[in-house]
């Protein structure tokens, strides 16, 4: 592809549709239909990737999508993805076994605005998969723990099978400097946690909303409900981001395939503050 | 000094916060201190929905059974929080199971008792639905959330 359509940013570097390879080096399985791949690049990346942010992942002969960076960003010779199999692409990509090769673009988008958390109290609010674009801006907050007043992870899934990153979640747990608070919407008897929607764990969280910082990323209605509970407990919209997902094809912010409003997911977004989009938010056909 | 003290836990419960002390008078006349123990349920359903609970400490696991599905739990609560609806209209039977998932404590309202005490005030009445209303709609929200599957199903 010629490169003078391009937006400035990304015309001085190598062609960014161009896939480099990358090998996977370890694969695990998170729940029934969640893998996470480790994965390592032909080209070590002296930058550390911007929590929030994706790669496109392509199978030779099969095609590409995008995945959110699902590791911790100071990890930088290996690359971590957290992919749920859904489609061809998505189970071709949780089938690739340590060795194999696929086809690696980015990182591209937005990211979560982990500097602007200084000082304040932050809640972080995942709904399913969503925790896996937030986990990297988790890493960190906790990387620099002295540098915020409270952390709270509000996760809200399916079921207690569906419960993604569990030691990780139980380790954060037994720390006192975060507050992990889990729900699911159903439960067996023996489940002793909580069970209820999402946002019933933020009418229970303390946080000052007049200083307050809220990453919110799941499913589009829950984190619609999500950000209504925020709006109810005093949070700005201003103080709210949240991350959308729309079907991709460049991510280059060329084709136009991920239009949101006046945006496009792929350039503006995938992190966006909850002001700027708040009227395209659950608007059909955009 | 036992009915002071059941006045002054109601009156600082989440769900009657702000009621006056008239009708937080009227609310612990029909009120009672009660504890169970994890594993213990508070009601089964089916069962006359002649009380309902605040809870003061401890969670509740609300759970269903379905033949070849076993028994489910779709919501808990925890302290501030009431447990029970089906009192509020009629046939006034449970539709649910509720559990004890650690010990409980409690406060126990007769229904019968406050419903006559609605009926004799409607002001007072009006007070109390007020404060279920709200319980109401949120059960409801979260219902809609449940049965979308939205983590299930992504939208
Ligand atoms: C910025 C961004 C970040 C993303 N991050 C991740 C990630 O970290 N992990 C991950 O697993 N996915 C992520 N996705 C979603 C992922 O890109 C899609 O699931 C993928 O494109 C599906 O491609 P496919 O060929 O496997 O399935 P398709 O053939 O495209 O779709 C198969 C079925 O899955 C449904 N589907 C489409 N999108 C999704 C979705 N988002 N979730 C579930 N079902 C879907 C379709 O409606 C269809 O019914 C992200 C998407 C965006 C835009």
């Amino acid at each position: 592809m010629s490169t003078a359509i391009l937006p400035d940013t990304l015309r001085a570097g190598p062609d960014p549709m161009l896939p480099r390879l990358a090998t996977v080096r370890r694969r695990r399985r998170d729940t029934s239909q969640v893998w996470t791949l480790d994965i390592e690049d032909s080209v070590v990346s002296n930058e550390p990737f911007v929590p929030g942010q994706f790669n496109m992942l392509g199978v030779f002969g099969v095609g590409e999508v995008p995945i959110s960076l699902s590791g911790d960003p100071a990890v930088q010779d290996q690359l971590v993805h957290t992919i749920r199999a859904v489609g061809p692409v998505s189970k071709a990509l949780v089938r690739l076994k340590p060795g194999e090769v696929l086809g690696l673009r980015g990182p591209f988008g937005t990211g979560w605005p982990v500097s602007d958390a200084v000082g304040r109290d932050v809640i972080v609010i995942a709904g399913g998969l969503g925790l896996a674009p937030l986990r990297p801006a988790l890493y960190r907050l906790l990387a620099q723990r002295e540098r915020y007043r409270s952390i709270q992870l509000l996760y809200g899934t399916r079921s207690p099978d569906d419960i993604l990153f569990r030691r990780e979640l139980l380790a954060w747990r037994r720390r006192h400097d975060i507050a992990v608070e889990i729900t699911v919407d159903h439960a067996p008897a023996d489940w002793t946690g909580h069970v209820g929607v999402v946002t019933t764990l933020v009418s229970r969280s303390s946080f000052d909303p007049a200083q307050a910082i809220a990453f919110v990323c799941g499913p589009e209605i829950m984190m619609r409900f999500a950000i209504a509970a925020l709006g109810q407990a005093g949070l700005a919209d201003e103080a709210i981001y949240l991350s959308m997902e729309r079907n991709m094809q460049c991510a280059v912010g060329v084709c136009g395939h991920c239009q949101f409003g006046p945006s496009l997911v792929c350039r503006d977004g995938p992190v966006y503050r909850h002001d700027r989009v708040r009227s395209f938010l659950g608007v059909k056909e955009l | 000094m036992k009915i002071e003290g059941l006045e002054r836990i109601i009156s600082e419960h989440r769900f009657f916060a702000g009621l006056d002390d008239g009708y937080c008078r009227l609310v612990c006349g029909c009120a009672k201190n009660v504890r169970f123990e994890a594993g213990q349920y508070l009601f089964h359903e089916g069962q006359p929905a002649s009380q309902f609970y605040l809870l003061r400490h401890g969670r509740v696991a609300l759970e269903i059974s379905a033949p070849g599905r076993g028994t489910m739990q779709f919501q808990t609560l925890r302290e501030g929080e009431i447990v029970g609806v089906s009192w509020l209209i009629p046939p006034y039977r449970w539709t649910y199971d509720a559990k004890a998932l650690e010990p409980v404590r409690a406060i126990a309202m007769d229904a019968t008792c406050l419903q006559q005490k609605c009926e004799a005030d409607h002001r007072f009445g009006y007070e109390m639905m007020r404060r279920f209303v709200p319980v109401l709609v949120e059960r409801l929200h979260a219902t809609q959330l449940q049965i979308l599957d939205v983590y299930g199903n992504p939208a």
